[in-house]
C-alpha cells in the first residue's frame, strides 16, 4: 500500500469500439496513486466508455489497460463508481444508510440480518463525507447534491484504490459544485484515492487538478491543465481551430468544441 | 354454510370453522401465499415492477387455460406460462425501469394463446371465472403442497439473493459495477413474481393480484424505511387480510377475493389519511 509512485491506471495503445466502430484509439497514459484528474471532452467523444472500461464493463478492442498492475475485472472491490445519472425516484421510502450497508454487502450471497461490521462502517462512511444527518433520511427525500454524497459514501465504503466519478457536479449549483469538489479532494487524499473525475465544466475543479485526460476527436490526450487547456494544444488535437479564453478571474472557456462535440454526438451516441 | 353464525367466540368459531377440510385447506394456502406475496411485493414495488405481476398474472392465465384444455392442473399451466413469460421479459430489457413495452408485447401474445384456449375448450365459463378472481375455498389438498412447495423455493431464492436484488433495486448502474450481473438478478426477480403470482392467483384471481402483490407493499413502504421491516409489515398486512377475508366469507356469501381487496384497499386509505393528517411522510420532506 506504500507504493505511492505506481502506476494506479496504464493504458498502452488502447482503444475502445462501440459496435464495431472505433470511439477512439492509440491512448497511452499512465495515471499515479492519489492524483486527482478531471477527464474532459465533448459529448459522446467516449468519457463513459473509459470508466466501462476500467470497471471492466467492457473490452478494450485493441492495446492494454491495467489497474494497479492487474487487467480490469468486473466487481472489483479496489474501484469505487459513482453514477452519472441516479435511478432514486422521489418514491424510494428506503433510507440513505441502506445503500452505503449494500457498498459493502451488496455483493453477498445469503441472507445475514444483525448487523457486523458494515453498519457501523457505513456510518464512519457517512461521516466523513459530511452526510451523517442523513443517514436516516429516505433516498427519495433527498437532493441532488445530498444524494451525491450518498452515492459518493457507497462508493468509498469498501476501500477502493481508485475512485471513478461520473459528472458528479451536474445539476448542482456553483456553489454546491465548488463544496462537493473540496469533499471528494478532501477523502480522496486522505485515503491515497486516484480520482478520476468526468466533468463538462473545467472552472470548479481547477484548484484541486492534478491533471486532465482529454478525450476527443478519437483521441485521448494526457497533461497538466495548462498543457492541455491552450488554444494551440487543442487545435493540434481537434485539428480544427479551437481556442481557449481565461478570464481575469482565472476562469477557463473553450470556444469551437462544442460545434465539434455535436457531430461526434452523432455516430456514437453511448 | 348459511345455518353456521358468528358467534363472538373467536376461538370457538375458528374450531368449528377450520373442522372443515376446506376451510383449513383455504386457511394454510391463503397463509402461504399472504406471506410470499408480502415478500416478493415489496421488491416488486421497490423495483417498480407492478405492471410486470400484473402481466405475469394475466399471462397465468392463458397457462391455465391451456393446462385446463390438457386436462392437467391449472396451477402447472400457471407455473410454466408465468416462468417462462418472466424470463422472456427479462432477456428482452435488461433495466427493470424500463421494460414497460418488452411487458406488454410479451403480454399481448400470451393473451392471445389464452383466448385460443378458451375458445377450444367447451365448459370454460366456471372455470375461467375461478382463475380471473380466484377460488381459495376450493383449493385441494394437492394444490396445498405445490403451493408450500413452491413457497419455500421462493423462501430460500430471496434469502440467497437479498443483498443483490435489494442492491440492484436501489440502483442498478451501482450495482452492475460492482460486479453483479443486472440479466441474472432480471430473471431471478422475474422467476420470483412469477410463481409468486402462480400461488398468489389461487387466493384473489389473476384480476385481483394487486391486493396481495402491491397494496400490502405499498403501505408497508409508507410505513418503514428499513428493507426489512418494511418487508415484516408487508407479509404481516398481507396475513391479515387474507385471514380477515377467510375468515368473514365463512359466513357471508360473498367472494373471499372481494373481501381481501376491499381490506386491503381500506387499509391503504387509512394509512394516506393518517399521514396527511398527521403530516407524517416517509418521503415528502424535501
Amino acid at each position: 500500500m506504500n507504493k505511492t509512485s505506481e502506476g494506479m491506471i496504464t493504458a498502452k495503445s488502447l482503444a475502445a469500439s462501440y459496435d464495431g466502430k472505433i470511439i477512439w484509439q492509440d491512448a497511452n497514459f499512465s495515471i499515479g496513486r492519489g492524483e486527482f484528474v478531471a477527464v474532459l471532452g465533448p459529448n459522446g467523444a467516449g468519457k463513459t466508455t473509459l470508466f466501462r472500461l476500467l470497471l471492466g464493463l467492457k473490452r478494450p478492442s485493441a492495446g492494454e489497460l491495467s489497474i494497479l498492475d492487474e487487467p480490469p475485472k468486473r466487481g472489483n472491490p479496489r474501484v469505487g463508481y459513482v453514477p452519472q445519472k441516479h435511478l432514486i425516484d422521489n418514491e424510494m421510502s428506503v433510507e440513505a444508510i441502506e445503500l452505503v450497508k449494500l457498498g459493502i454487502s451488496g455483493g453477498e450471497w445469503g441472507f445475514v440480518i444483525p448487523c457486523r461490521g458494515e453498519c457501523e462502517k457505513a456510518r464512519m462512511m457517512m461521516r466523513d463525507v459530511g452526510a451523517e444527518h442523513l443517514s436516516e433520511r429516505s433516498l427519495g427525500s433527498l437532493s441532488g447534491g445530498e444524494l451525491q454524497r450518498v452515492f459518493l459514501a457507497e462508493a468509498l465504503v469498501s476501500d477502493p484504490d481508485l475512485l471513478l466519478l461520473d459528472e458528479p457536479l451536474a445539476s448542482l449549483d456553483i456553489r454546491r459544485q465548488g463544496e462537493l469538489v473540496q469533499l471528494i479532494r478532501n477523502v480522496t487524499k486522505s485515503r491515497n484515492i486516484t480520482a478520476l473525475l468526468i466533468a463538462h465544466d473545467i472552472n470548479p475543479l481547477l484548484p484541486v487538478l492534478d491533471r486532465i485526460v482529454y478525450v476527443a476527436n478519437g483521441k485521448v490526450a494526457i497533461g497538466k491543465p495548462e498543457e492541455i487547456l491552450n488554444s494551440h494544444f487543442l487545435t493540434s488535437l481537434y485539428e480544427t481551430p479551437v481556442e481557449v479564453l481565461k478570464n481575469s478571474q482565472g476562469r477557463i472557456a473553450v470556444l469551437g468544441v462544442e460545434e465539434i462535440g455535436h457531430i461526434h454526438t452523432h455516430e456514437h451516441q453511448l | 354454510m348459511n345455518p353456521i353464525t358468528f358467534s363472538f367466540n373467536i376461538i370457538q368459531d375458528l374450531k368449528l370453522m377450520l373442522g372443515y377440510g376446506f376451510m383449513l385447506h383455504a386457511f394454510e394456502a391463503g397463509t402461504i401465499v399472504a406471506i410470499i406475496a408480502g415478500i416478493v411485493g415489496y421488491f416488486v414495488v421497490l423495483r417498480r415492477s407492478s405492471f410486470a405481476a400484473h402481466a405475469l398474472s394475466h399471462i397465468g392465465f392463458a397457462g391455465a387455460a391451456g393446462a385446463v384444455l390438457m386436462g392437467v392442473n391449472p396451477i402447472f399451466g400457471l407455473l410454466v406460462f408465468t416462468s417462462s413469460g418472466g424470463i422472456i421479459m427479462a432477456l428482452l430489457e435488461r433495466k427493470a425501469a424500463s421494460r414497460d413495452v418488452e411487458i406488454g408485447t410479451v403480454l399481448a401474445f400470451m393473451l392471445g394463446l389464452g383466448v385460443l384456449f378458451i375458445s377450444l375448450y367447451s365448459g370454460y365459463a366456471t372455470e375461467a371465472y375461478s382463475l380471473l378472481f380466484g377460488e381459495i375455498l376450493g383449493i385441494s389438498s394437492a394444490n396445498v403442497t405445490i403451493t408450500l412447495v413452491a413457497g419455500l423455493v421462493i423462501l430460500l431464492a430471496v434469502s440467497l439473493i437479498y443483498h443483490p436484488l435489494l442492491f440492484s433495486s436501489l440502483d442498478e448502474d451501482v450495482a452492475e459495477a460492482k460486479g453483479l450481473s443486472m440479466i441474472w438478478i432480471g430473471i431471478l426477480f422475474m422467476l420470483l413474481v412469477a410463481v409468486a403470482t402462480s400461488i398468489a392467483v389461487q387466493v384473489v384471481g389473476v384480476l385481483l393480484i394487486f391486493a396481495l402483490m402491491v397494496t400490502p407493499a405499498a403501505i408497508a413502504m409508507r410505513l418503514s424505511k428499513k428493507p426489512f421491516r418494511g418487508m415484516m409489515i408487508s407479509v404481516a398486512i398481507a396475513l391479515l387480510v387474507t385471514w380477515f377475508g377467510l375468515f368473514v366469507s365463512f359466513y357471508e356469501p360473498y367472494p373471499v377475493s372481494f373481501f381481501i381487496a376491499s381490506a386491503v384497499f381500506l387499509l391503504y386509505l387509512l394509512t394516506r389519511g393518517l399521514q396527511k393528517i398527521t403530516n407524517f411522510s416517509l418521503t415528502e420532506r424535501k
